[in-house]
């Protein structure tokens, strides 16, 4: 069944879309990140204008994350705290994001400097944290086979607990100053900005290896500032490019709602190594396929743009 | 405005002995939700004052064109290893949609000189005053521009298509693809003898949303606020609705 989408102008098959949202809102659901690293460029392929599908994406990853993150109020394992505190980071920084954004713009590698963006941060995330999740389920087998446990070296003391401003995180359990917090969100927020999605796949391992968020913890309370940050993205795109689609952006929710509820139930089910592994490959595979593309000589080297009538 | 559409209007009758009598399967395209291309039909029929002339046989030709914008071409080269864009050419009108339909092969129907006069073919529909000094190749932007257009089914060259009875009655149909700019498509209908255009002939169509496509489309320009917060709206229920549906199933 082909629709008609108003703001993006061009006809696409319906179904599609609600199978794009599915897969993505599975994967949301699972590691607490937004999905908008995977939506967007899957929403070039299908043939959307790269403008309204970042703009749309954000306005997706609200609904699948108010979704996920529900299901994670029932458990109680969203740091209400924790979120707030970087939240107040994000939302400057999504602001700072977006001024940049206008200022590469003003400059003419806007394109460039995203897919820049996402190969650095996909690749330096998805490699840290393959090598990292790798070794804790080395670790986990390793106790199993002996027969005892190895303490977990969360906690470890590190200058983020040397800072000043101390506060404390009852549900992540934590005892620690508000800086580390505050600036997590604020870069996050930044990049979520500046390439158009909600930051989750950054915000996730911040909360584990910079803050030593438990990880059961880190996916709701990433996933409730990324509504925010989000929507307030998505607000941005509405009033200043009038690229937001809602057509689209409800096809791929309603996919993406129902995708998240059953990737919440698999996640619950899985050990938090197994997740992250996974986490990390799927980063990878993501930041492989962004910088082929800018290695491998183009098909088409030509591109348009076109300007509005003079 | 209305003298001059007048005066259009009469031209080709005063003119020549032969002119064009026109019809148009419809002159309003409405994009709605299932929207995937429409087809126009455009038919027509010559009117003489003469009787049929026994020297060469005469042809027509069709051309559809959506609204003009301006287009900025870019080209990759590589650069440290990547590829970036890095020369760019802005084509100063280049017709959102373009189709050309004739009775017969093109260079035999349509003479350069029509061609430069009338702007028939793609290369001459476009507009394009002149590219930065530091680009020597500029015509090769405007070709991929044609050839882009044309992979995306939005420039079409349509070779003999058009059926001609009796050297009196013409029809043709020209298939509009799902990504339709909004706005006047003008259709030129163009009677050639040996390549020299003797009459023509000009009416317009008009592309547009309507219905809900058309709210929308009015609601984000005109209200962008409200629109951004309905968005946000339907996401943030939605995410609720299927959780809320999620539980229900989970506890019956």
């Amino acid at each position: 069944m082909q629709i008609y989408l108003p703001i993006a102008e061009v006809s696409v098959n319906a179904f599609l879309l609600l199978g794009l949202g599915g897969l993505v809102g599975i994967l949301s659901g699972m590691f607490g990140v937004g999905g908008g690293f995977l939506i967007t460029p899957l929403l070039f392929f299908v043939g959307i204008p790269p403008a309204v599908a970042v703009a749309t994406s954000a306005n997706q990853i609200v609904a699948s994350s108010f979704s996920g993150v529900l299901a994670h109020f029932q458990r109680k394992t969203v740091d209400l705290k924790m979120g707030t505190v970087t939240l107040c980071g994000g939302l400057v920084g999504a602001a700072l994001g977006v001024f940049a954004f206008n200022y590469l713009k003003s400059i003419g590698q806007v394109d460039l400097m995203v897919r820049l963006c996402y190969v650095l941060f996909l690749g330096i995330v998805g490699a840290l944290m393959f090598v990292e999740s790798l070794n804790a389920l080395r670790r986990t087998r390793k106790a199993a086979t002996s027969g005892r446990p190895t303490p977990t070296k969360r906690n470890k003391h590190n200058w983020v607990h040397a800072l000043p401003f101390k506060m404390r995180f009852r549900t992540s359990g934590l005892y620690i100053s508000v800086i580390p917090p505050l600036l997590v969100g604020l870069t996050v927020g930044v990049l979520a900005a500046v390439m158009g999605v909600g930051g989750g796949f950054i915000m996730v391992p911040a909360m584990i290896y910079i803050l030593g968020m438990p990880t059961k913890v880190v996916i709701g309370t990433s996933l409730f500032q990324i509504i925010f940050v989000a929507a307030f993205t998505t607000m941005l795109h509405a009033t200043t490019n009038y690229t937001v689609d809602v057509v689209l952006a409800l096809l791929l929710l309603i996919g993406g709602v129902i995708g998240a509820q059953f990737g919440t139930q698999i996640g619950l089910r899985m050990k938090a190594e197994q997740l992250r592994v996974l986490l990390a490959l799927l980063v990878l595979l993501v930041c492989f396929k962004l910088a082929l593309d800018l290695l491998i000589e183009p098909h088409e080297l030509y591109s348009l743009t076109p300007l509005e009538p003079r | 405005m209305r003298f001059l559409l007048l005066i259009l209007l009469i031209l080709p009758i005063g003119a020549a002995a032969e002119s064009v009598v026109l019809g148009l399967s419809r002159d309003r395209i409405n994009i709605t939700a299932n929207f995937d291309g429409s087809e126009i039909l455009v038919f027509g029929a010559v009117k003489r004052e003469v009787p049929i002339s026994d020297e060469e046989p005469l042809e027509v030709i069709v051309t559809v064109a959506g609204p003009s914008t301006p287009v900025v071409v870019r080209r990759k080269d590589k650069r440290y290893g990547i590829w970036v864009n890095n020369a760019a050419v802005e084509v100063d009108a280049a017709p959102s949609f373009y189709a050309v339909a004739t009775s017969g092969p093109l260079e035999d129907v349509l003479l350069r000189v029509e061609d430069l006069r009338h702007k028939i073919t793609t290369t001459r529909a476009i507009r394009s005053v002149g590219a930065p000094d530091n680009i020597r190749d500029s015509s090769k932007f405007t070709d991929a521009l044609i050839r882009v257009r044309q992979q995306n089914g939005l420039y079409q060259l349509l070779e003999g298509v058009v059926s001609f009875d009796q050297q009196t009655l013409f029809n043709t149909s020209i298939r509009l693809p799902a990504n339709l700019t909004e706005g006047g498509y003008t259709t030129r209908i163009f009677l050639t003898r040996g390549g020299a255009v003797v009459s023509d002939y000009e009416a317009t169509i008009f592309v547009g949303k309507v219905g809900l496509e058309r709210w929308l489309y009015a609601l984000s320009r005109a209200q962008p606020m409200v629109y951004g917060i309905m968005s946000i709206t339907i996401a943030v229920l939605a995410g609720w609705g299927a959780s809320a549906a999620f539980r229900l199933l989970r506890h019956s």
